[in-house]
């Protein structure tokens, strides 16, 4: 690159909130950043397709100590009810972004602490990092010690903004997988009212350990998500991860995975189901930095009324990194003559030795396959109904975790059927 | 003994550069002072003696330049460019009067003989005995571009009497002042991006193409474009434009002296293709691409792009980039009438310390318009190369094609290959299809090749000859020929 990045919008508002930016070096690193490059608006590469200028507008405000404990429940009670969460699935619970030991139920095999800014706060280069690292206050980190199958658990998520106030909160996590380790989460974020919810999570998996990372986003209609995961992957380990969105007005998803070791195997699919005006984003960079390892993605975009996908995907191949085998797909149904999609699938690649492809379709559905459907005596919404799960099936099925797909699969049919009531 | 003659031509060949076309023409030049300034401008224009529009013209892009910086998203890199330090007029010194093949410098014609350019209109006759080895070629009209100017266009009464115009732009400017005027700038406009608004300031020449409405174009035209002064940039601008039912095929091809300092070529082609016309551009791109270690060599940045103004028109790019030590190009297509139709099909060579950042935009704004993108990279040596290409389906593009695939051969591991495609749809009932892969080339094809007694050069040519076939067989035959010669020998050196 010749040019200096065009500069974004002023994240001034933000910066006056972090009180002890001096005293601890990555939030430093991130002030800087934030200065230099502000929100992120179309002129940046990295955020061609989702501009963050509308944030510098709200006056976003730190969470209160205790919300609103009745709203807190009923919201707990839907998931249960709306998702069909087991009763007795071990789960981390965070409320306004902070740790709420209360409601929560740590499993066996599972250590966890709390975030403290001084220890758990790692350095990273991208805008939605830096302000997670400026304004975190808690987090999790779990960590599942050598050889030990933790099982299943959830980390759940929920934000409850007071009527006529716009909150953010930025918690922090770690999983950390020891040789061997396994443990499957389910990371879901719902909530109610207007904030922006910017979660960043580390994960570093060891060698022969499996995570896998089953994330749900029903965040309220008009909140913002901006989630960045960090993954390190070592050898013959590997992350298995699929991120569905349904909420939000604003959401991006973005995740950085390194495969760091022989044998490392990752996957980053995902689905987006948008309505309304909502924005999704689902960007990925996963860099395959050893020799031998192994990339899977394929994300899904089914988008109606005026919503808009976005999908950036890039597989960047190092020199190293020979023998590596990636495979990148990309699918979007368009539902309404005004949604739109944008995509923009990479490859950068400095081996020669690798079998790399990628593949990305648009289009609504196939008028063909719908007549079959009729001409067989299937109702025109029930037809669509199938063609449209039968799009998703093809990626939600690679979830590797039976029952954290079916919690995946139950709430592709529940927004489908309040979309189509 | 054939295998020892090989070997010994191989050693031979190795001893030597292999860039053929690396000659300088001693030839006496008129030359503006270094530096790009308001007058630099004034003085190209009164030289080739302009209309005060294009001057205004001229003048504006130049300072809506000014305020431009240049573009850095291109995954190319090079030192600043610093661009007060050049000439940006340069032509060979000539007297006046009306061109004729008789009149031009015969060092010009020894230079185009060399580079192995037919600009004597031999007639075709029937049972004409043609020397051993030679094959019989259907004429094609030529406009050759030294420096800044044209020196020579050929074949133009033949063209004449069937009402196509191929002349110089300069020469069209003075000629046909209308049709230059009503579309110059109208497919890129003249503060269209860095470099595209660089060029409009100072354009030198290039060709004009005008085929009337129901005209198919007798033969093949083609422009042949030659830097050969020092510290000079070219400059150039071609404009065709093809009315109502009528078609064209065009060809472009170039090349350089080998100098250690990089040149720049900032030229810019626009194409306007009216209802149920065609066009095809053809470019064999051969610039100087710089010696093995990344010294000197032709930065080459181009703005082309052509708009299917009416219904069913067709425009067509095919390209073999195997030149320029950096090349930042997207040939692109504006499919504006219902059921029109693009088409991209490329072959990207890179080695020793090249960087090519090239692919195509198609945008869609008519009903049933369709598009094809078919983009062949190939890096070897220490090289970079990347496409980059747009897809857009605009709202109003009801029933909208594409088609893109994208492939890229690695050949050792000190290269890089990348893919950099946007998809953007606005449409439901657009449908857009991409798929890109990147390889290197199977052990198991080399293998089979090598027992069949071809040598690993030959092997590799014959499978990189393979995978560019697609692109290859778009070309008109005698610059299929060519291509293929190129990629071969671009590739030299690079395996083994």
């Amino acid at each position: 690159m010749n040019a200096i990045a065009p500069v974004g919008v002023s994240a001034a508002a933000f910066l006056s909130r972090c009180a002890d930016v001096d005293g601890n070096a990555v939030r430093l690193a991130a002030a800087d950043l934030l200065r230099r490059v502000g929100l992120p608006r179309a002129g940046v590469e990295a955020w061609k397709y989702t501009s963050l200028r509308t944030l510098a507008d709200i006056p976003f405000a730190g969470a209160p100590a205790r919300p609103d404990g009745a709203a807190v429940d009923r919201l707990l009670a839907d998931l249960a009810r709306v998702h069909a969460l087991e009763a007795d699935l071990p789960r981390a619970v965070m409320v306004n972004g902070r740790f709420a030991p209360e409601l929560s139920r740590l499993p066996d095999g599972v250590s966890v602490a709390r975030f403290s800014a001084a220890g758990d706060l790692a350095p990273h280069g991208d805008v939605a990092s830096a302000l997670n690292a400026l304004l975190a206050e808690d987090g999790l980190t779990l960590t599942v010690a050598a050889g030990v199958d933790a099982g299943r658990m959830a980390l759940l998520s929920v934000v409850v903004a007071p009527d006529g106030a716009v909150l953010s909160v930025h918690p922090r996590h770690r999983i950390v997988l020891e040789g061997g380790a396994r443990l499957s989460v389910l990371d879901l974020s719902v909530g109610r009212g207007d904030y922006l919810n910017n979660p960043v999570l580390d994960i570093a998996v060891a060698e022969g350990a499996h995570l896998v990372h089953a994330k749900l986003q029903a965040e309220d209609a008009a909140a913002r998500h901006l989630a960045v995961v960090h993954a390190e992957i070592g050898a013959d380990a590997s992350y298995d991860s699929f991120t569905l969105t349904l909420g939000g007005a604003l959401a991006r998803h973005e995740v950085h995975a390194r495969l760091n070791e022989e044998g490392g195997i990752v996957h980053v699919n995902g689905a987006q189901l948008l309505d309304g005006r909502q924005l999704a984003d689902l960007t990925s960079v996963i860099t395959h930095a050893a020799p031998a390892c192994n990339s899977r993605q394929t994300v899904k975009n089914v988008l109606a009324g005026h919503a808009r996908g976005v999908f950036q995907g890039k597989i960047l191949v190092e020199r190293v990194a020979q023998k590596t085998d990636g495979y990148q797909m990309n699918q979007a149904l368009l539902l309404s003559g005004t949604a739109e999609i944008d995509a923009k699938p990479e490859l950068e690649i400095y081996a020669d030795d690798v079998r790399c492809s990628h593949g990305a379709t648009v289009g609504a559905l196939d008028a063909e396959q719908l007549f079959y459907l009729r001409s067989r005596g299937v109702a025109g919404g029930e037809a669509r109904a199938i063609l449209v799960k039968a799009f998703l099936h093809d990626a939600v099925e690679l979830m590797g975790d039976e029952a954290l797909r079916a919690v995946l699969n139950r709430a592709v049919e529940t927004w489908w059927n309040r979309k189509d009531a | 003994m054939p295998a020892i003659a090989e070997t010994r031509d191989t050693v031979e060949s190795l001893g030597q550069s292999t860039y053929k076309w690396g000659f300088e023409t001693e030839i006496e030049m008129d030359m503006a002072p270094k530096g790009l300034t308001e007058e630099t401008i004034r003085l190209i224009s009164h030289r080739k003696q302009e209309p005060e529009w294009l001057l205004e013209w001229r003048l504006k892009a130049f300072q809506a330049w000014q305020g431009m910086t240049e573009p850095g998203w291109a995954k190319v890199s090079h030192p600043p460019i610093d661009f007060q330090d050049a000439h940006y007029y340069a032509a060979p010194k000539k007297k006046a009067g009306p061109k004729s093949l008789e009149e031009v410098d015969p060092e010009l014609l020894r230079t185009y003989e060399k580079l192995g350019i037919p600009l004597h209109e031999q007639a075709l006759l029937a049972g004409v005995e043609l020397p051993e080895g030679e094959v019989a070629r259907p004429p094609v009209a030529v406009d050759a571009v030294f420096d800044s100017v044209s020196v020579v266009t050929t074949f133009r009464e033949t063209l004449a009497k069937a009402g196509v115009i191929f002349c110089p732009i300069s020469e069209a400017v003075r000629e046909h002042p209308d049709l230059v005027r009503r579309y110059l700038g109208s497919v890129v406009p003249a503060a269209d991006n860095f470099y595209a608004a660089l060029n409009s300031a100072v354009f030198t020449d290039g060709s004009f193409v005008y085929v009337p409405e129901g005209v198919r174009c007798p033969m093949e035209l083609s422009t042949y474009f030659r830097i050969n002064a020092r510290n000079t940039g070219q400059f150039e601008r071609t404009l065709i434009v093809v009315e109502d039912g009528a078609s064209v095929s065009y060809l472009e091809g170039c090349t350089a002296p080998m100098r250690d300092e990089n040149q720049l070529h900032a030229a810019v082609v626009e194409l306007v293709a009216m209802t149920d016309s065609s066009i095809k551009y053809s470019t064999v791109q051969n610039w100087y691409p710089g010696d093995e270690q990344g010294r000197g060599g032709i930065y080459n940045f181009v703005t082309k792009r052509g708009v299917c103004r009416g219904d069913r028109s067709k425009i067509s790019w095919t390209q073999v980039e195997t030149g320029s030590a950096i090349t930042w190009k997207y040939p692109s297509c504006i499919l504006q009438g219902d059921g029109a139709v693009g088409e991209f099909y490329s072959v990207a060579v890179t080695n020793n310390h090249q960087q090519a950042d090239t692919g195509t935009k198609m945008i869609h704004l008519g009903r049933n318009t369709r598009s094809t993108i078919i983009a062949k990279t190939i890096s070897a040596g220490q090289s970079d190369s990347t496409y980059r290409g747009l897809v857009r389906m605009m709202p109003k593009a009801a029933g909208a094609r594409n088609f893109t695939q994208c492939d890229s051969l690695l050949i050792g591991d000190r290269c890089g290959a990348h893919t950099v495609p946007y998809i953007e749809s606005r449409n439901l009932s657009a449908k857009i299809e991409h798929e890109a892969t990147t390889s290197k080339i199977s052990e198991d094809q080399l293998f089979y090749c090598r027992q069949r007694g071809l040598s690993e050069e030959d092997a590799v040519g014959l499978i990189v000859n393979g995978f560019c076939k697609d692109v290859l067989k778009e070309l008109p035959m005698e610059f299929a020929v060519e291509a293929q010669k190129l990629l071969q020998i671009s590739l030299e050196g690079s395996v083994g």
